[in-house]
């Protein structure tokens, strides 16, 4: 049942990010959660490879994508929330209100 | 000269519209180059068409010469079909001569606003539509002819007509004249050519029962009607009526006139002018160049309903022209009257009868064109036109008033003149009209045009007798007028002289149409 | 280019032993150019020339005079006849002949014509050489002499006419001029009135030439006066059926130039013109066109139109009786010579109607010379006194004896005393009624010499004779004037003397044989020697009016006056009134017609049939409306605004959605992947 346990973690991990999503106003700790959600997905995928073991490696490869949009996503992200913590002085999202109607 | 039978016919028809386009590329301001640019260009097609008629065959003017039939529109095998023959002839060069002389009056007539670009241009794609009417032998090209002369006239009615306000009578509406007489104009003509279309439309369809293939070609149809191919039954009667309600509009015939009088009035001088000269006689060529040969039994037929319409419409125009207070609404109402003698012509179905309609048009464009002219110098010159103001105009303008009694004595028909021809050949037609017509009805007819020239005779007298006679009165007793002045001699002389040539040797005008409305009563009704 | 046919030359036919003239004849034509040549140049050039113009129509009259002269020699010597025509129109067959109809224009030299001719000139040259005097310092001078000059060449084109068509143009031409001539002072409305009615009276009269000539022309394939009369004379079948109708439209015509009961109305009125114009157009040579149209086509009267008659004559014998009457009360001299006008010209026509073609024409002929001179006199005494009643006048046989004695001779000549012209005609018109059976219109018209007399009496004897009434010095006109009256004296003498029945002058023959050169012979009655009862008859009437004139109108001032003001009931109004046939016309038709019933007809159109037009404009423009307002705007235009409505609300209450806050959208997105994944297992 080894694929199991992978899974239960993946499952805890997304979890815990989701809960983080919800729950923390700071923007980086959101960040952060959205990370382990990411990071969840990817035990999933690499889990279900190693499971079927198929030639094509497409868990793997999935799994690359996703640290590299996640990467990219982090940079961006952070960048944003320099930038309004610069003109702002506070990282508390719920204050970020611009983009409402 | 083989160049000038191939083109010559086209040049005569296009050339003014080209000198339309030329116009646009002078400056606006250059009024000078514009008029001058008008002056060449009419000239020009005046001259081409009086070189079509010093090179027309006159031995065969029953045939068509320089004739040109082109591909044009092969998906519904309508084709570039032009020609004349002894009909169509002498009012191709009445059309071409009065659009000059119409430029040359312009010269310095200008109606507000004044804008000498856009009316010139504007007459000039009227020549190409009213020549090129009288020129085309395909029905796509002639409908598109006749439509054509519509814009222009909607436009210079619409843009530098009578501003005044009037009411309409029982709707109580008060409308400002041009718009309504322009408006009125476009929508009556265009409600009886649609009809028309539709008359065209029926033939062609019809044609392909005779012949291998569809055709708008009129020669072709007037050869199927010689072989009376269309019958004389329900479809004949329905394409006969459509394309009457067309041409009688157009005409105008009695009850269908009553634009005339409000277009004419509203018109500007030179449009009225060319309205009464020219456009009027599209709809009654079209009589004797579409409706008889084509249909001839259902012309036969509806002869006697077209002398009714006719007559009434002589003694109806004349008794209205009794009441009219306002001079050039009076001339307008005349031509009721003038196209009444011209339609009853039409009507007695009689070679003779063919040739008093055409004498008749010519001559009522000459005459009624020249009255129109001096309707617009006068009202120039005393800005009105209510006779009950006028009065001693043979005083005050002594030449103004001789030119107006000799064309209202050629109007009302004097011997000698050419106004006498057409009402006394269209007598005679009446007097023993077709075969098969009922010759006590046609008589009748005469009688009532024979009265209807009394009448005629009684509203131009007395028209003269309140405008030229008597002395001024006082708001005009002290004033001095410029008598007739050089541009209107030079539109004028030629108008002068044409009516006197005509009256007394008509065989100008009948030396081309005879032989040619014979073979059209022979091919038509055989004998 | 343009056919020209050439010029049809007919010689004397039918045995009918007549030269074709020389040169004189050959040339005709230029007679009946020359006096629009004048007219032409004196519009042009008139204003300019020292005589106004005067001198180019004189000129032109001149020539004339001396071409129709030589003419009447020639035809009084050896008879002349040629016809020329020239085809100005080829109009169609009508569907019944091969050949084109055609329309001529040309000339015809014959008895008839010459005689005409000569008239025109002869009795033309006089009066305009009197206008020229009588119009000094006058208004349009010039124009006058053009009208003048117009006229006589439209009478000469009229009377040389060799078909119905010219002669319709000459006919209406010398309509057109008197128009112009009656009005020529139209600066008063009463002239162009007149003016206006001569016109309109004779266009009245046209319509029944112009029908009369549409009836005969295509029956005869032909408008030629020649080819009417050869048919007439042969009974052809192709004028059978309208001879009589066709016959009676041209009378019709004729009543109304040669002012006929009751077409005569205009020609009263028409002496608003200048005296010359009354004398050349009113008296001696317009008017009796209508004479001379029935004397052209007198074989269709004599041979086959004899019904008509029965109309034709009972007109005449009205018009010189009944009309006689009205010349006792006019005051105005002029208007007392235009209805005795009247009254002679019925006399003519009488003649022509029952047959007499000769006694008709020497009527026609003898009256020229004597109504010319009275009215010349007339206008020479006008002249002086400024004035045209006859109560202004009285006395003027002192201060003006030429002018009186030159009257006295017309007057006299003209009440039918022998030995002067009149007698001889008006003997010859009874003589041709008496012997053709039409005993009571003989003595109607005898009666009428009565009448004639006496108001001729009454004229001199007012106008010359007792005391002048009138206001400064009138004096004797100039040479100008009183030559033509001296001129036109002699003929009212002798001129009866070339027709006294039975009498020839050597080579020159007779008035009934001039006339009588014609190509078809006419076969009419003329006396062959003097009836002396019918003589003594008619003189003994003239003898009565003179006497009776006198008795009334003696030259006693005071009584002359007194009678003459007599104004008896009924009769007076009622001849004063002239019948009241011109209230008739101008009640009962004229103004009708001008005033409600043309007020009618222009409402017919405003507001009948201008109505339906602008109805169906209105009634489409209001359909118009309400496709627009109510189905495209308030109908497709409804369903694509509520759409677009609601999807506006929509989105405004869906926007609330868009709080901006990040952690609501994230709770949205697992929320809403939850319910994906529950949807899932249940699907599944």
């Amino acid at each position: 049942m080894v694929l199991t346990q992978f899974l239960v973690l993946g499952a805890l991990m997304f979890s815990i990010g989701v809960f983080g999503l919800l729950s923390r106003r700071n923007a980086v700790t959101i960040l952060l959660s959205v990370e382990l959600m990411l990071a969840a997905v990817n035990i999933n995928l690499v889990a279900f490879e190693a499971f079927w073991n198929t030639a094509a490696a497409h868990g793997q490869i999935f799994a690359i994508f996703v640290i590299t949009i996640a990467a990219a996503e982090v940079g961006i992200g952070l960048a944003i929330i320099l930038l309004v913590f610069r003109n702002r002085a506070s990282g508390n999202i719920d204050e970020l209100d611009l983009m409402r109607w | 000269m083989a160049w000038f039978e191939s083109v010559g016919l086209s040049l005569t028809v296009f050339l003014p519209a080209a000198g339309a386009l030329a116009l646009f590329a002078l400056p606006k301001a250059q009024e000078n180059a514009q008029k001058l640019l008008a002056l060449v260009v009419t000239g020009l097609t005046a001259v081409l068409a009086v070189g079509v008629a010093a090179n027309f065959d006159y031995g065969r003017s029953e045939r068509f010469q320089f004739e040109v039939t082109e591909s044009w529109i092969p998906a519904i095998g309508a084709r570039y079909h032009i020609g004349v023959d002894g009909i169509s002839l002498p009012l191709l060069v009445l059309s071409a001569v009065v659009t000059l002389l119409a430029v040359i009056y312009s010269w310095d007539h200008w109606e507000e606003p004044r804008n000498v670009r856009g009316f010139l241009a504007l007459m000039l794609l009227l020549a190409t539509g009213m020549n090129g009417t009288f020129v085309a032998l395909d029905l796509v090209l002639f409908f598109i002819f006749f439509e054509l002369v519509l814009l222009p006239m909607y436009f210079m009615i619409g843009i530098w007509g009578d501003s005044s306000k009037r009411r309409i009578p029982v709707l109580g509406r008060t409308v400002t004249m041009r718009l309504y007489a322009a408006i009125k104009f476009f929508i009556f003509t265009l409600f009886g050519s649609a009809f028309m279309l539709l008359g065209f439309l029926a033939l062609y369809f019809r044609s392909g029962d005779f012949l291998p293939a569809n055709t708008f070609d009129i020669p072709a149809l007037i050869a199927l009607g010689a072989e009376n191919a269309f019958g004389s039954g329900t479809f004949a009667f329905l394409v006969f009526g459509a394309m009457f309600l067309g041409f009688a509009v157009k005409v105008p015939m009695w009850p269908f006139h009553t634009w005339l009088p409000d277009a004419h009035t509203a018109a500007p001088t030179v449009g009225s002018v060319l309205l009464a000269a020219i456009l009027l006689k599209l709809g009654s060529y079209a009589f004797l160049r579409i409706s008889i040969p084509i249909l001839p039994e259902m012309a036969r037929e509806w002869a006697p309903f077209i002398g009714l319409l006719a007559v009434i419409g002589i003694i109806y125009g004349s008794l209205a022209c009794l009441a009219q207070t306002d001079v050039k609404r009076l001339i307008a109402f005349s031509s009721v009257g003038h196209m009444g003698f011209v339609m009853l012509g039409i009507a007695t179905m009689t070679d003779v009868g063919f040739n008093a309609s055409l004498i008749g048009m010519v001559a009522h464009g000459l005459i009624t064109g020249l009255l129109f002219f001096l309707a617009g110098s006068m009202h120039h010159r005393y800005h009105t036109r209510e006779i009950a103001r006028l009065g001693g105009n043979q005083k005050l303008m002594p030449w103004m008033g001789g030119i107006l009694a000799f064309t209202a004595m050629a109007s009302l028909g004097l011997p000698g003149l050419a106004g006498f021809w057409g009402e006394f050949m269209s007598l005679l037609g009446a007097y023993r009209p077709l075969a098969g017509l009922s010759s006590s009805q046609f008589q009748t007819y005469m009688v009532i045009g024979a009265i209807g020239t009394v009448l005629t005779a009684g509203y131009m007298l007395w028209m003269l007798q309140r405008v030229n006679l008597g002395e001024p009165k006082a708001e005009w007793a002290d004033r001095s007028f410029h008598d007739v002045e050089t541009t209107e001699w030079l539109a004028w002389a030629p108008l002068i002289v044409a009516i006197v040539v005509i009256g007394v040797y008509p065989q100008v005008i009948l030396g081309s149409t005879t032989d040619a409305v014979v073979n059209l009563a022979r091919t038509a009704f055989g004998g | 280019m343009v056919n020209v046919s050439l010029p049809l030359v007919l010689a004397a036919t039918d045995g009918a032993e007549l030269s074709s003239g020389g040169f004189f004849a050959a040339t005709a034509w230029i007679m009946l150019l020359l006096p629009f040549v004048a007219f032409l140049a004196i519009i042009l050039v008139g204003k300019r020339l020292k005589g106004l113009g005067a001198e180019l129509a004189i000129g032109a009259m001149g020539i004339n005079l001396v071409w129709a002269s030589v003419l009447l020699v020639q035809n009084m010597l050896e008879g002349i006849y040629r016809e020329v025509g020239l085809t100005i129109a080829e109009i169609g067959t009508l569907g019944i002949t091969d050949q084109n109809l055609s329309f001529e224009l040309g000339f015809v030299v014959d008895g008839l014509s010459i005689m005409m001719y000569w008239v025109v000139a002869f009795v033309g040259f006089l009066v305009f050489l009197y206008a020229h005097g009588y119009m000094k310092g006058d208004v349009r001078v010039p124009w006058f002499f053009a009208s003048l000059s117009l006229f006589a060449g439209s009478m000469l084109v009229l009377v040389g006419a060799p078909n119905l068509i010219q002669l319709i143009i000459g006919w209406e031409g010398v309509g057109l001029a008197s128009y112009l001539l009656i009005g020529h002072y139209w600066e008063h409305k009463p002239n162009s009135d007149a003016a206006v009615k001569a016109f309109m009276t004779n266009k009245v009269a046209d319509v029944g030439l112009i029908l009369g000539t549409i009836l005969i022309g295509p029956s005869l394939g032909s408008f030629r006066f020649s080819a009417l009369n050869q048919a007439a004379a042969n009974h052809s079948e192709s004028l059978e059926g309208v001879a009589v109708v066709g016959g009676l439209l041209l009378f019709f015509g004729a009543m109304g130039k040669s002012a006929q009961f009751p077409l005569h109305v205009w020609l009263p009125d028409a002496m608003a013109g200048p005296t010359p114009v009354s004398a050349l157009m009113h008296a001696a040579t317009m008017v009796t066109a209508g004479i001379y149209l029935m004397a052209r086509t007198f074989p269709l009267y004599q041979e086959m139109a004899t019904d008509a008659r029965a109309i034709m004559l009972p007109i005449a014998v009205i018009t010189l009786f009944v009309l006689g009457f009205l010349a006792l009360v006019a005051d105005d001299l002029k208007r007392v010579l235009a209805f005795s006008t009247v009254s002679q010209l019925g006399y003519m026509m009488a003649a022509v109607a029952a047959g007499g073609y000769t006694a008709g024409l020497f009527h026609l002929f003898t009256h020229a010379f004597f109504k010319a001179l009275l009215f010349l006199g007339a206008g020479s005494v006008i002249h002086a006194v400024h004035s045209n009643n006859m109560s202004d006048m009285g006395g003027l046989r002192k201060s003006m004896p030429v002018t009186f004695w030159t009257f006295v001779v017309g007057a006299v000549s003209l009440a039918g005393v022998i030995p002067l012209a009149g007698f001889w005609s008006k003997d010859e018109i009874l003589a041709t009624l008496g012997h053709e059976g039409y005993t009571l219109f003989m003595w109607v018209a005898i009666l009428g010499a009565f009448v004639t007399a006496f108001y001729m009496t009454r004229a001199v004897s007012l106008t010359f004779l007792g005391t002048y009434k009138g206001t400064g010095h009138p004096h004797e006109s100039p040479p100008v004037m009183t030559g033509p009256l001296v001129a036109l004296a002699i003929p009212s003498v002798v001129a009866g003397l070339f027709n006294i029945p039975g009498v020839t002058w050597g080579p020159i023959g007779n008035f009934t044989e001039w006339v009588g050169h014609r190509v078809v012979p006419m076969g009419d009655y003329h006396p062959k020697s003097i009836e002396w009862d019918l003589a003594a008859y008619g003189l003994i009437a003239a003898g009565a009016g003179i006497l009776l004139g006198w008795r009334l109108f003696a030259p006693d001032a005071a009584t002359q006056t007194a009678r003459d003001r007599l104004r008896i009931p009924v009769l007076y109004p009622l001849l004063h009134k002239g019948y009241y046939i011109d209230d008739l016309y101008m009640k009962g038709v004229v103004n009708p017609i001008k005033g409600p019933v043309a007020r009618a007809v222009d409402w017919v159109n405003a507001y009948v049939i201008d109505t339906v037009i602008n109805g169906v404009g209105a009634l489409t423009a209001r359909i118009g409306e309400l496709v627009y307002g109510r189905f495209d705007q308030q109908g497709i235009d409804l369903v694509l605004n509520a759409t677009a409505g609601g999807t506006g609300w929509a989105g405004g209450r869906l926007r609330l959605l868009q709080s901006g806050k990040v952690r609501q959208y994230a709770a949205g997105f697992v929320v809403g992947a939850l319910l994906l994944v529950i949807a899932l297992v249940i699907v599944i």
